[in-house]
């Protein structure tokens, strides 16, 4: 029957999400071939845990502009959003002797809360992201300056705060993360077999089931395996995957992260089939200046200390870099959460193998300005060709 | 018997201009209206007002005799009045299954929140929904952006048709379509007659009017000047009252003055 041919693919494919990533993937593999032979000692576990230790605060950056890039949004203030949580944080517990973890609760609200203020702007005046997200880098700057006071820096010394960067995942905590994340990922490998059988639709089969979840698996061993070589899994990345995970699953799985690519593709006809525009942009610019809080107090956590630079420099420019060069467009609608950590641990990467090399910085920020380049004529060009297709 | 959809003294008014200056319609089940006009005639500010968009200045909607206000498409479409627009309104970077479930999504009933999708479930229904409406597309996870034009008005309509309506408003849905892909359409259109669906469709093809629609309305600037059923039409009549040269479009009365 016609319904039959028609609707099952013969093409090798793999599954839908993974599929994505290969590019990415792929640069970040070599990338780290290429340093590694450059200088072996790229890839020793002690080298690479610094690597995911320096890496947390730009990659939790990165996750919540995924969000914001994925509906055609740019969020600037980011950056400074985060430094400005970070100064609350800081001036809550160690000034005004708040419990740390009620602290950092506060100053990721406040992250929320900044997010809600400027998104209204967007939403009620109908004025550009790049506008209103410009002024409040501006002003989160000056809302840092104020928080710190004119003392200028705070040392945390709180063992909580620290804790966060400083803290390596026990090997107990480990190998339940690992199995949680192995049976989590083989379950929704197994009902998506078992539904499309039941349902009768076009889906993977049983080989390719368990071979994906065989694969997986064994990758994620050996990721365990090689972090538990040296210190074990830092908690500050722990913490930025985790994340990254969860909002994964809900920019997958959920009507709501539906939505957001709905808009990205086009905002005007998500609205005319009723997907509340407005309601959604709020949400995901909450989500992003949340994230830029929480960014903000593992970066003053691994400085055990919050100055009036803190979320400033390129932490903001190269988050939205490794947004790109991890695969998520910048016109919207297409991309995923993971780009966040893969293009975060590719310019990481560039940076650290040049230091390890003891290359000058100019050769540094030149590298990661070619590969930022190709990333956004590589998305500009599969852009055109997929649109291409059509004629 | 109550028309299916009936429209009394509909105006609308953009500061100083007057788009539709009282406009008066209806609309029976299992019917293809066709609504003809020339550009500027008034036709897409009707159709917006019946899909939600715009609201009327003034006049009344009426949906088997229950009179009705659209507050936002949304609502529109819960009164069981679906559009396909001219531009189609599709999401590009979605999969057809994305596409046809946009603002409607099935969600997995054991949990209520996060609302999550039950994406298998979904495409089943696509699946059903593309077959029963005879659409063949390569498959139902590509991307619109990889599709046809005429596979993505089909897919279009389709998603207008999973939401069950009563009422099909589309707007120029032949335009931008080959010959093959207009009779395939026109053949759909056929289909949704037998379902006892109300077809409002505009067009500025004239030999479709004449082909597929039961009965014909004119607009000119913003008033309905006539309307007859299509067997007592012809091209010539039809281009008369478009034009402005005659108001009457069924030729029998015309014969009978």
């Amino acid at each position: 029957m016609a319904r039959e041919s028609s609707f099952t693919s013969r093409r090798i494919r793999l599954p839908g999400s993974i599929q994505e990533l290969v590019p990415a993937v792929g640069a970040l593999i070599a990338i780290v071939t290429v340093m590694t032979i450059i200088n072996h000692k790229f890839l020793l576990p002690s080298n690479i845990t610094n690597l995911l230790l320096q890496q947390a605060e730009p990659a939790t950056l990165a996750i919540g502009l995924v969000m914001i890039l994925l509906l055609g949004e740019i969020d600037l203030s980011v950056g400074a959003v985060s430094g400005f949580c970070a100064g609350i944080m800081a001036s809550l517990s160690v000034r005004h002797g708040v419990n740390p973890i009620i602290s950092i609760a506060l100053a990721i609200s406040a992250g929320a809360f900044v997010g809600l203020f400027q998104s209204l702007w967007v939403v009620l005046f109908e004025i550009p992201a790049f506008i209103v997200t410009l002024a409040g880098l501006i002003a989160w700057q000056g809302g840092l300056f104020a928080v710190l006071g004119s003392q200028g820096t705070i040392g945390l010394t709180d063992p909580k705060i620290e804790f966060l960067t400083q803290a390596f995942l026990s090997n107990f905590v480990a190998w339940i993360f690992f199995t949680v994340l192995v049976f989590g990922f083989c379950l929704s490998r197994a009902i998506s077999y078992i539904k499309s059988k039941k349902l009768e639709i076009s889906g993977p089969s049983l080989r390719v089931v368990i071979s994906q979840s065989i694969i997986f698996t064994l990758i994620v061993l050996i990721f365990l395996l090689y972090f538990q070589r040296d210190r074990g899994f830092p908690v500050s990345f722990f913490i930025a995957l985790s994340l990254a995970i969860w909002l994964h699953l809900i920019s997958k799985y959920t009507r709501f992260g539906r939505n957001v690519y709905a808009i990205g593709g086009s905002s005007e006809a998500a609205r005319r089939a009723g997907v509340p525009v407005k309601r959604i942009r709020v949400q995901v610019f909450m989500i992003a200046t949340a994230c830029a809080g929480l960014a903000g107090i593992l970066g003053s956590s691994r400085l055990s200390a919050v100055g009036s630079g803190q979320g400033g420099g390129t932490l903001l420019l190269n988050a939205i870099a490794a947004v790109v060069i991890g695969g998520t467009s910048l016109f919207g609608g297409r991309g995923h959460i993971w780009s966040a950590l893969i293009g975060t641990l590719i310019i990481g990467a560039i940076s650290n193998g040049m230091d390890l090399l003891a290359l000058a910085s100019p050769v540094k920020y030149g590298v990661t300005a070619s590969v930022l380049l190709a990333a956004v004529t590589f998305d500009s060009i599969s852009r055109k060709r997929s649109s291409k297709k059509t004629t | 018997m109550t028309a299916l959809l009936s429209l009394s003294q509909i105006k609308k008014n953009y500061g100083a201009v007057e788009a539709l200056q009282g406009v008066d319609l209806e609309l029976n089940k299992g019917e293809i209206l066709a609504l003809v006009g020339d550009n500027g005639a008034g036709k897409s500010t009707l159709i917006k007002i019946l899909s939600g968009v715009i609201a009327p200045t003034s006049g009344a909607i009426t949906l088997e005799g229950q009179t009705v206000s659209f507050s936002s498409p949304r609502s529109s479409t819960e009164h069981g009045i679906t559009t396909v627009y001219q531009d189609l309104a599709l999401c590009e970077n979605l999969d057809v299954v994305g596409n046809l479930f946009l603002g409607h999504e099935e969600l997995a009933k054991k949990i209520r929140f996060p609302r999550i999708l039950s994406s298998f479930k979904m495409q089943r229904m696509a699946i059903d929904l593309l077959a029963s409406l005879s659409i063949n597309l390569p498959s139902i996870r590509s991307r619109v952006e990889q599709l046809s034009g005429g596979q993505r008005q089909a897919v279009a309509i389709a998603r207008a048709l999973s939401l069950n309506p009563q009422i099909i408003l589309l707007d120029e849905p032949t335009a931008a379509l080959g010959a093959a892909q207009r009779r395939d359409l026109l053949g759909l259109m056929s289909t949704l007659k037998k379902r006892d669906i109300g077809v409002i469709f505009i067009t500025h093809n004239l030999n479709e009017v004449l082909q597929v629609s039961d009965r014909v309305v004119v607009l000119r600037q913003g008033k309905n000047i006539s309307s007859a059923p299509t067997s007592e039409i012809t091209e010539a009549s039809l281009v008369a009252v478009i034009t402005g040269i005659s108001n009457e479009l069924s030729t029998k009365k015309l014969v009978e003055n």
